[in-house]
């Protein structure tokens, strides 16, 4: 059978289309390069007005290991900083550089912009800036972001868009407060949290599986209710009883043993509260749970095929309820951290749109726990040095410190990251 | 009732209902172990209904199905492959980003934690069973269309199957695909599987039933014998007589209207989709587009529109280059353009009949005076061609969205046609309309060329591509593998449709034929 043998040749074969630059591809590269050609100029000003000698503590003074304070002449490094930040601006605007080359420059990039913008920032103050600090603070902000990410990434891989992370952290930040002022309990308060986000969850899975609502609307209908809700209830119950009310514990630190210890990583790292080791835990459990688990498969088989899963007997609704409820467990340890997490007091939307930088976090990290934890832990990052610089009193006003994380936001998902593939169900009710 | 009665699958009496309408009434079927059934019947005939009544995604309203001897309940698709049901499914039924092995286990993983390992042990046990190899790692989007059906079959054999449904599984494929298909189907009738295989194409049915059913209208019309001639078969599926070739006069080739050269197209992604282009069209011939679903036709229509972004290359249109121009300039140059979607693209299921039929050109006269729309004008324009294109509709103010595929077709054929065109670019003009629709609209599209348009049909139907075409270009990813007569024969037009140049093609489908004489 000749025809069949000659067909088959060409069939066996998978072959890939020839790629160009598409039209989206080339205004991806252009943005991206003005936006780091336009860093590199920021810098290049700065450096003609930076300070003499900027200087970086590697430890703080608590920590029983005191490690050397540098000194770096700032003129210098901010200059060098900025050629080496114009230089891959150039570099990805030609658009001759291989995918390797293309991250190699985004890497150098992101690294010479931070250092040379702190080195600028350090050197107009006496002070030393706070490496260690800049780094622990990093991982506590970035917790609430990573688990919040994971919430997103469960629900969105089995095909329900969460807009309502922010809804949930309110929420469970707030049964964390009350609880936790009443019990004196952490656990108590974590078990308070975890149940009102996933209650908040059951709301979305509700409205958005059974009755089919549009879910970003309706995600933004739960963060409204959230706000409502908590804002009713702290003026009405709790603020007039705040010291019963309102006084929750706070968690503390808890040393790893010797690896707490290890000079400079050991006190980032390894001396943190419960709720970053659960995050970080969370983010193993996320993983293996999506992609080593039937649970796993057939969340993300109702997440992109979801009449393929209902073909085989896969109950979608089922699977998509259980995914969005399992995603409430860590947005209700996430909002937690809020209240019992940090000062034990909650206060009127006291998330202030953590819930929607954990979103972008799951969008830029593409749907998959580990790359949306280390995203998260990039905001956190940005969040952190915006206050480290203002306690340093450098000449950016304040206000726009505070701007940074959320510029960090659109810059990153509008600029960047470009076009990431969501699951292809994601947001789409399923009617048989 | 006899224990040969009793043996197989039985359908009876199925009744299924939505709303009103009734998708099948008292339909009854059976189907014995080492046969193929056809079921035959057009689009809308109520042929995927039943079958997925019978596979538990849809419940009926009355009737039994009996396996074996036995009532059986097949509340879902879990219960009904318990039963030894299996469904290829028209659509295939695999998730893209997974691989063959995970879409194998999907629902029946085996234990709460993957056990990929076993997975792919699976995959090769049953490819090597069945001789239909495929890679148990590869991702299904990264597969040919032939191979992702391998993987669908393979995984409606996978619980071990006893009654295979093939649910129009030709549609995709070309035309060797096919003749692998069939003898896929019979190797495993050999093997004692009862399949039923349900299409709309005659030429396959005869070719490979053991029994024919014909569906119309939800009703069971007859059976027929598998040496039916194809006419006799049309005439049970849509239930008058019809011409399965309209008479076509010779075309009158006048100058040259539409040049292409060096068309290239990306997509999004930056994957080139239509590769370089060369082609022109004159006054008075239909040039046939032929090729399998995904080849880059869609995106060369939409070139021709000035709806996609074209990376290098020229249109000209008599005369004027129309590359970079957008759809209102392509439409005002003389283009007509019928899209391959008709639902989405093809008219405004909201709109009154009335409105869509001047949906190119409301903005001129007659139809618009100043800032105010000429509604006695549109009414008019719409009686006229609602009579003239036999638009079936209760009256012109009835939404779209209320009618038939055919119908609906027409329609948009209608307000295209209503002007003069310097050329026409109709994609699967006659994709999920009736047989007796395909007759009008083809005789149509035959006198516009006559008229002196150029006209480009797109089409992955053969049969299609013989009635109508003057000269036919075969597309296979993005490039042309050659344009050929329309007489050339239908193993050599398959072959170039899976990227085998003319003469090569040739060659082999003599060889074939040769080989078969010995």
């Amino acid at each position: 059978m000749t025809t069949f043998s000659a067909a088959e040749a060409v069939l066996d074969q998978v072959v890939r289309l020839e790629k160009v630059e598409s039209a989206d591809q080339k205004r991806a590269r252009l943005s991206t390069g003005s936006l780091v050609v336009a860093a590199g100029l920021l810098l290049l000003g700065l450096s003609f007005g930076a300070g003499q000698i900027a200087h970086f503590a590697m430890s703080n003074a608590f920590d029983e290991v005191q490690l050397p304070t540098f000194a770096v002449p700032a003129g210098p490094a901010v200059l060098i900083s900025a050629v080496l930040c114009l230089a891959a601006g150039v570099g990805l605007i030609s658009g001759r550089l291989s995918p390797a080359w293309r991250r190699a420059a985004g890497v150098v990039a992101g690294t010479s912009f931070l250092f040379g913008f702190l080195s600028w920032a350090a050197a107009t103050s006496a002070l030393p800036f706070p490496v260690s600090n800049q780094l622990s603070g990093t991982v506590a902000t970035a917790t609430p972001l990573i688990l919040g990410a994971l919430a997103g990434v469960i629900g969105e891989r089995a095909g329900v868009v969460n807009v309502a992370i922010e809804g949930q952290f309110l929420n469970a930040a707030f049964a964390a407060g009350i609880v936790g002022s009443i019990t004196k309990s952490i656990p108590a308060a974590l078990v308070a949290a975890v149940l009102t986000a996933v209650a908040t969850a059951a709301l979305l899975a509700l409205f958005a599986i059974k009755y089919l609502m549009d879910q970003v609307v309706l995600g933004v209908v739960i963060n409204l209710l959230a706000s409502g809700l908590t804002g009713f209830l702290f003026d009405q119950l709790v603020q007039p009883q705040s010291r019963v009310l309102n006084s929750a514990p706070t968690m503390q630190p808890i040393p790893l043993g010797p690896l707490a210890n290890i000079p400079f990583l050991g006190p980032i790292l390894f001396n943190q509260t419960i709720l970053v080791y659960l995050a970080v835990l969370s983010v193993a459990v996320v993983w293996v749970l999506l992609f080593k688990t039937r649970w796993g498969l057939r969340v993300r088989a109702v997440g992109e095929h979801p009449k393929a899963a209902d073909t085989v007997g896969i109950s979608v609704v089922a699977v998509r309820w259980q995914a969005v409820l399992v995603g409430g467990i860590f947005a209700g340890l996430g909002g937690a951290f809020f209240t019992v997490g940090s000062t034990g007091s909650f206060a009127k939307d006291l998330t202030v749109g953590n819930g929607f930088i954990a979103l972008a976090a799951l969008i830029m990290g593409r749907w998959h726990p580990i790359w949306a934890a280390l995203m998260a832990l990039f905001f956190g990052f940005v969040t952190q040095m915006a206050s480290q610089l203002q306690t340093l009193s450098t000449p950016v006003p304040s206000e726009f410190l505070l701007l940074l994380p959320y510029i960090a936001t659109i810059v990153a998902v509008a600029g960047l990251i470009g076009r990431s593939r969501a699951p292809a169900a994601d947001g789409t009710p399923y009617i048989k | 009732m006899t224990a040969q009665h009793d043996a197989g699958l039985q359908l009876r009496e199925i009744t299924k209902k939505f709303g009103t309408f009734v998708a099948n009434d008292a339909v009854s079927l059976d189907v014995q172990p080492g046969e193929i059934h056809c079921l035959l019947g057009e689009n809308g005939a109520g042929k995927s209904t039943l079958m997925n009544v019978l596979y538990g995604l849809l419940q009926p309203d009355g009737g039994q199905i009996i396996l074996d001897g036995e009532e059986l309940h097949v509340e879902n698709p879990r219960q009904a492959m318990a039963a030894g049901i299996g469904m290829v499914h028209q659509h295939f039924m695999l998730v893209e980003v997974f691989t063959v092995a995970e879409n194998l286990i999907l629902g029946r993983e085996g234990g709460p934690v993957l056990n990929l390992e076993k997975a792919r042990a699976k995959v090769t046990e049953l490819a090597g069973r069945y001789n239909l190899p495929v890679d148990p790692d590869a991702r299904i989007e990264d597969l040919p269309v032939g191979i992702q059906q391998r993987v669908e079959i393979l995984k409606a054999l996978a619980n071990d199957a006893k009654y295979l449904v093939f649910d129009e599984p030709t549609a995709v494929l070309t035309p060797q695909e096919i003749d692998e298909l069939m003898i896929v189907m019979q190797k495993l009738r050999d093997d004692g599987k009862g399949i039923v295989f349900i299409t709309h194409k005659l030429r396959e049915v005869r070719a490979i039933a053991d029994r024919i059913t014909v569906l119309r209208r939800g009703k069971i019309v007859g059976s027929a014998e598998p040496g039916t001639s194809e006419s006799e078969l049309a005439e049970l599926m849509v239930g008058r007589a019809v011409d399965l070739r309209i008479a076509k006069p010779e075309a009158k080739v006048g100058q040259i209207r539409l040049s292409v050269k060096g068309l290239t197209v990306a997509n999004p992604a930056g994957a080139v989709v239509v590769d370089g282009l060369d082609f022109e069209v004159a006054s008075g011939e239909i040039l046939c587009i032929a090729g399998v679903q995904g080849n880059g036709q869609s995106e060369l229509a939409d070139a021709l529109l000035g709806n996609a972004q074209v990376t290098s290359g020229t249109v000209t249109l008599d005369g004027v280059d129309v590359t970079h121009s957008n759809p209102r300039q392509t439409i005002a140059a003389g283009l007509g353009f019928v899209p391959e979607d008709r639902q989405h693209d093809g008219y405004v299921a909201n709109f009154t009949v009335a409105e869509n039929l001047v949906l190119n050109r409301f903005t001129t006269q007659p139809f618009s005076k100043g800032l105010a729309l000429d509604l006695k004008a549109i009414a008019d324009n719409a009686t006229d061609l609602v009579e003239r294109y036999d638009i079936r509709t209760e009256s012109i103010t009835k939404l779209a969205s209320q009618l038939s595929g055919g119908n609906a077709q027409k329609l948009v054929l209608a307000r295209e046609l209503s002007r003069d065109l310097a050329l026409l670019v109709a994609s699967q003009p006659t994709r999920g309309v009736d047989v007796g629709a395909i007759e009008f609209l083809h005789k149509r599209i035959v006198a516009e060329r006559d008229t002196g348009a150029a006209v480009v049909i797109v089409s992955t139907e053969l049969e299609e591509v013989e009635a109508l075409a003057d000269r036919v270009l075969v597309m296979y990813r993005g490039k042309a593998v050659g344009i050929v007569s329309p007489e050339t024969p239908r193993d050599v037009l398959g072959l170039m449709m899976a990227g085998v140049p003319y003469e090569e093609a040739l060659a082999n489908s003599k060889a074939a034929a040769t080989g078969k004489d010995n």
